[in-house]
Order: C-alpha cells, then structure tokens, then sequence
C-alpha cells in the first residue's frame, strides 16, 4: 500500500510543517493582537484547547462521555493556588512556571480517586455516575470553606520572588507565553498519547469493548488509564487558570463548567485529534465576546448545538475534512455556489430569529425601560405588531428558502460523493 | 414519635414524587436505551404551564392541562429530533437531550422571568391535612385538618402538648403519585398497548415483524414519561418552588436515583426514591455532628479539634451530598444497584 503524504524517511514532512506552523501562530498572535483584552483572551483559549484535548480524550478516543470533567481542572485550579500562597510564605520551594504541573498532579490524583469508581462502568451509566461525582464536589466546596474558600472564592498573587531573566508574570503577556509554552508541551504529548499502543487500544475500547476483551484486554483498566492521563492534562490546565486569574471560586468545579466542556469539544469535533482545538477557541470567544453582545447567548448556543447534533455529529472538524476531501478531488468548484446560497438563507433566517429573540429578551429583563431596543444598529419596537410580523416573515422566508437550497446542496454532495469513489476506482484501475 | 411520624410521611411524599420523574426516566431508559438528560427539564416545564395554566382558569385544569401539553411537547421532540439521531449512536442521542435541557431553562427564563414565581396550591390544599397532638398525659391523637387552638394550648402549664400538622400538599403529592404507580403497573401488564410497550422494550425486532409501529411506541413511551414528568411538575411546583433552578436541583438527584435503583428496573427505582426522599429528609431534620457524637461516646475532644470543619459539620449540612455519596458507595458494592438484573 502506498502512503498517502509526503513523506522523506525518516521524517514526516507535513507533520513538521503543521507543529511548526502551530509553534508560529502561538509566538506570533500577540504580535497581532495586541490590546489587553485580546491577550487575556489568548491566554484563555490556550487553557481551554488543554481542556477540550483532555476532554477529548475521554469523548473521542474513549467514547466516554462525562459530564464531571470540571472536577479534575477545577481540583487542579484549587491545588495551584493553594500552592502559590505556600510559595508566598515560603514555605514551598517551587518556581511559579513550574507550579501547574502541580495542578496536573493534583488532577491526577483525583482522578485515580474518582476514576476507580466512574471507570467501572461505560457508555450511558458512566455519564450518570460522573454527574453524580461532579454533584458530589461541587456540593462539597460549599461545604469545605477551608479548603474551597467559600462564596469569595482563594485569591493568591502570582508576582512573587525575584525576576528571573526578567521573567516575573507581572505584564499579561509573560503570562500568555507560559501558557503557550504548556499549550504546546501538552497538545504534543496529548497528540503523542493517541499513537501508543494505550491510545490506540483505548480507540478500540471505545468501537469494540467486546473484541477488546477477548483479546485479553481489561477494558476498565484501560479506561482507568485514559481517565488517569485526561485528568492529569485536566489538572494542567485548571492550574494555568488559576494562574491567570489570580483567583479560584467554586464555579471553576461547578457542572456549567463540565457542560461547557461537553459542548464545545462537541462542536469543535470530537472525532479528529484538532477538533477540541477549534472547540477551545471558539468556547473563549463565546463566553466573552458572545455574552457581550447579546444577552440570549446561551439559547443561540443551544440551538447551535442541537443543529449540529442532528446535522452534523462530527463537529466543525469533520466539515473541514469531507471538504479537504472534495477539494482534494478537485470537485470544490462544483459545489460553493450552493454553500454561498446557504450560507446566505442560514444568514436570513438568523437575522429573523435573532430579531425575535432579542425583542423577547428585551421585553423579559428591560421592560422597565421602554419597549425599543437598537440591535444589529436598527431600532426596534417590542410592542409593535408590525416589527413582529416582519420577523416572523424575514424567518419562515429564510426557513423556506434554507429548505430548498438544502436540498439542492444535498444532491449535489451526493453526487460529487459518487464521483470521487468512481475517481478512486479509476486511480486503482491504474 | 410525632416528629418521626411527621418526618417519615415528609420523606416518602419527597420519595414519590422522585419517583413520578424516575419512573419516566427509568421507562424511557429501559426502552430506547437513551437517558434523557431534559427529564428534569420537562418537570420543570410542567411547573412552570401549570402555573401559567392556573393563574388564567385555575389549578385543577392545570394539573390536566399542562402534563398534557408537556407530554405533546416531550412526543414532538422524540419525532423530530431524537428519531433522526437514533442511527448516530447512543452518545448523540444524550447529547441532543443535554442541548435540549439548555434551551429549555433559556427559553423558560426568557418566559417566565429570572426569578421565582408565585405558584400557590389551591385553596383546599391550603393548610394542614391532619394535626398530630402529642399530649404529655393523654397520648398521642390525630385531629382531621388544622387543630383547634384550644387543643394545643394546654390549660395547665406543667402538661406539655405538642402539634405537629401535616400540609395538605404533601398529602395530595402522595396520592397524586400512588395514582399514577397503580394505573401505571395496571397499564402496563394488563392493557393491550402495555404488552406491546413490554415486547417492545426486550424484543423491539421481534415486534416489528409481528406488525406493530415501535417508533410510534417510542413516541409515546417518550410523550408519556414527558408527560408524568409534566404531572410531577404541577405538584412538585406548587408544593415546593417554583423557579429556573428547580430543574437543575432535581435533576442529579433523579439520576441517582436511576442508577442506585439499577439501571432499567421500574421497581428498584420506587425503592432507592424513597430510600433517597427518606434520607434526605431526616437527615436536614438532625442537627449533630461528629462532635456530638463524640459527647455520647464520653470522649472529650481539644479546642483544635472541635474547630476542626469536618468535625464541626452537622448532618442537616452534609443532607445535600448523601443521595451522591449513597451513589459512590453503591456503585463499589453493588454494581448492577439495589434492584438491577444486569451488570454492564
């Protein structure tokens, strides 16, 4: 069989072009985006592409399903912070770079401890008992206000000892390149795992639990393993946060946190290795530039997750590479126009929904206020029968339109499907 | 012996009504293999119809209405949207219930507003059902409904007399949920559509052949559990609060239940809500802790320890975590639950 890539033994060219170009836009997108905001922003997405890869690891390669992932970053945040205020006293002789690996260990062990019982089960019991677990904690860190500090939360300070090479995470960008520096240590292991032989039985696990077994294979070992591993990536990344934010509340084990995860390693993809990257940078950009814009961010991302379960189950990732595919093939030319015209109704019909949305919301919380609101720079009147109405028409016109050009769309990739296995006979048939 | 009376009927009432909900779950679970992640949700939406319903045309057409509209609601997404993710795996479909339980709390919130609402229990449910009186020379009695002020207030002050009511609401939880246990069992061995239901949960393709629509029955097994989930709202609603959140706060405990009662078994899963409503229940009803125990024991602890967090917390702060730490231990004892017939 004949490799599909360039490959000049012994290296693995494409592989090296695309590490290096990931290196590259982590050193560099500070450069390009330089106000404060979009360097915390950058900071975060990197703490949040560890999480959604050691999410992944679970729901992807593991066909785990957790709903109490929190639990391990969060422990992980809880345990740096405690630990940089014992370096604050002194009495904990640690570089502050190194402290997250503190974080990851303390995920770790969590999840040793947690695992040995979620890990005994799979598929549908196990998300009900991480729930559980995750319930558990989080009812706990109200509980445990030495150890959680309560409703205000452990606030630590990351600036402490002498400079090192100028190095004193002071300035925000410092502090981005640590977690650039760990982001990139930690997707590469994590990229790693997924070659070993662990990794690779761990995909079996998930297709196969039965075959697995009969093969000699303890399949809740090797579930304990993976689940080990993602916590310790996990802890790595709740200690970064803490870190970052200088301060660690009860939220950050708290099953929103969990759900977040959930949400947007699924929509990223969870069936590619990158899918969770796209996942974490989208999750930052929701959490903060959505929520800033409209208020009834979470029912848009609900909807836009429900849309993607029942449409696409493979995530954004796995709609860029059936497109690689196409285009690889040569046949993308074919088809755009029906993207554009989709595109263009998906865009009506949001413009209609939102519109509707944004005047129920208005009317919900400022009602006090008057019943115009500005959105998307037009002012609207809530209580007009006629801005409704108008709503209503822009989305059921859009919702009409969407349905034929789908299937248009549809036919047309099926086609162009036909055309490349006929393409791949005839490659063979060479 | 009152307050134990008093508290036990609480516990079970909280027990049933766990089981109104897990008893859906349980059904929906054991057939279609999903668990539905937005049970607790359509609970909630039933709350919140019923109170909708109540304020225009009043309670009782509400406690109808509104498990019907939720149930129609429960049937519509099954068709639409749980069917077409069926042939993707077990995972996506509780996914899509996960984004579904998203969507419901915005959409309630955007509704019905942020905060709390005022979902009284109608006039008759109003007040107390019955009225312990412990009397320290006569015994214990029970008076029908609130007791007269006389009873309580003893004429002579060395007699101590203690009235404990019983809210009426509770009384009504319990029947509404025995109601719904019996015409459900009886709905389901003995009626035509319960076999089919049966069959179709051990040998769906074997009933197929023979002629029967299982999706439909899924539909339906679906819009009911939606539906008795709608009910439990009403009451669950009234009885207790009704706001946002309230889906969330029963929802873990339901899976709890679920799992403790052993997956897919309708029984195991009425004993470990009640276990569950019990527990709870008595538990935030005890304010001792370790330190107390420590008294009765005639050990005499330091300063250091007596301030020491684990050692200070009482039972009542600890009620949240039980149904969870019942979970865990459950789980390292009795893998397959109290009930369960299956190990995964």
């Amino acid at each position: 069989m004949t490799v599909k890539y360039h490959e000049f033994k012994p290296y693995n060219v494409g592989r090296w072009v695309i590490w290096s170009l990931f290196a590259l836009v982590l050193v560099f997108a500070p450069k390009l985006f330089t106000s404060s905001l979009s360097v915390t922003m950058l900071s975060q997405m990197g703490i949040a592409i560890i999480a959604c890869l050691s999410y992944n690891m679970l729901l992807g390669h593991g066909g785990m399903l957790s709903f109490g992932h929190a639990v391990y970053s969060g422990l992980g945040s809880y345990m740096t912070i405690h630990a940089l205020n014992m370096l604050t006293k002194g009495t904990l002789p640690i570089p502050v770079s190194l402290l997250p690996i503190i974080g990851g260990f303390a995920g770790m062990f969590f999840a040793m401890l947690f695992g040995y019982v979620t890990t005994r089960k799979s598929g549908t019991p196990f998300a009900m008992i991480t729930l559980g677990m995750a319930e558990l904690v989080f009812a706990m860190s109200l509980m445990f206000s030495e150890f959680f500090g309560g409703e205000a939360g452990v606030s630590g300070n990351r600036v402490v000892g002498g400079s090192v090479m100028g190095i004193t995470y002071g300035p925000p960008a410092q502090m981005y390149y640590l977690i650039a520096v760990y982001t990139f240590i930690s997707v590469g292991l994590m990229f790693a795992f997924t070659r070993t032989p662990l990794g690779r039985i761990l995909n079996a696990v998930r297709d196969n639990p039965e075959r697995v077994e009969f093969i000699g294979y303890s399949t809740q070992r090797v579930r304990y393993l993976a689940f080990i591993i993602s916590g310790f990536f996990a802890g790595i990344a709740g200690g970064l946060g803490s870190l970052l934010f200088e301060i660690v509340t009860a939220e950050v084990v708290g099953a929103a946190r969990s759900g977040a995860y959930l949400l947007f390693t699924f929509l990223g993809g969870a069936t590619f290795f990158f899918g969770p990257i796209i996942g974490g940078v989208l999750m930052i950009l929701a959490f903060v530039l959505l929520s800033e814009i409209t208020k009834a961010w979470l029912l848009y991302l609900g909807l836009v997750f429900l849309f993607m379960v029942m449409c696409a189950p493979g995530g954004i990732a796995s709609l860029i590479m059936m497109n690689l595919r196409v285009a690889a093939f040569g046949f993308l030319r074919r088809i755009w126009v029906s993207y554009l015209a989709l595109a263009v109704c998906a865009l009506v019909v949001l413009l209609g929904a939102a519109v509707m949305i944004e005047m129920v919301y208005h009317l919900q919380l400022n009602g006090a206020m008057g019943s115009t609101l500005k959105f998307i720079g037009f002012t609207f009147d809530a209580k007009s029968l006629d801005h409704w109405f108008g709503a209503s028409f822009v989305l059921l016109t859009g919702l009409g339109l969407f349905e034929l050009c789908r299937r248009q769309y549809v036919r047309e990739w099926g086609e162009i499907q036909e055309d490349i296995e006929k393409e791949i006979k005839r490659r063979e048939a060479l | 012996m009152e307050f134990f009376i008093i508290s036990m009927l609480n516990g079970v009432s909280y027990g049933l009504l766990l089981f109104m909900l897990s008893s859906g779950l349980t059904l929906i679970f054991s057939m279609m293999g999903v668990l539905n992640f937005a049970h607790a949700s359509f609970y909630m939406l039933g709350a919140y119809i019923g109170y909708s319903v109540a304020s225009l045309v009043g309670f009782w057409p509400g406690l109808v209405l509104a498990p019907l509209v939720v149930g129609a609601l429960g049937a519509v997404f099954e068709r639409t949207a749980l069917r077409r993710v069926h042939q993707f795996g077990h995972v996506p479909e509780l996914l899509i219930t996960f984004g579904l339980s998203y969507i419901i709390l915005e959409m309630v919130q955007l509704i019905w507003g942020r905060t709390a609402v005022e979902f009284a229990p109608p006039e008759v449910l109003r007040g107390p059902m019955f009225t312990l009186i412990h009397h320290a020379v006569d015994g214990l009695s029970l008076v029908a409904g609130a007791a007269p002020a006389a009873l309580c207030n003893a004429t002579d002050a060395a007699v101590k007399v203690v009235c404990s009511p019983f809210p009426a609401t509770r009384g009504f939880m319990m029947l509404v949920a025995l109601l719904m246990l019996v015409s459900l069992w009886l709905m389901l061995t003995r009626s035509r559509i319960g076999l089919v239901i049966q069959a179709a949960l051990t040998h769906p393709d074997m009933a197929e052949a023979l002629g029967h629509n299982v999706p439909r029955v899924f539909m339906l097994v679906f819009g009911a559990g939606a539906a008795l989930a709608g009910l439990g709202g009403v009451i669950g609603g009234s009885t207790f609060v009704t706001e946002p959140a309230m889906a969330a706060t029963v929802g873990s405990v339901i899976f709890v239940v679920v799992v403790v009662g052993g997956l897919g078994s309708l029984s195991g899963a009425f004993l470990a809500s009640l276990v569950i409503g019990v527990v709870q229940t008595f538990a935030v009803a005890f304010d001792v802790s370790l330190i107390n125990l420590a008294q009765v024991m005639g050990i005499e602890l330091s300063k250091a320890w007596k301030n020491n967090s684990v050692i200070k917390l009482t039972l009542s702060q600890v009620a949240p975590i039980l149904p969870y730490l019942f979970l865990v231990l459950i789980l390292i004892f009795r893998p397959k639950g109290l009930l369960g017939n299956r190990e995964e």
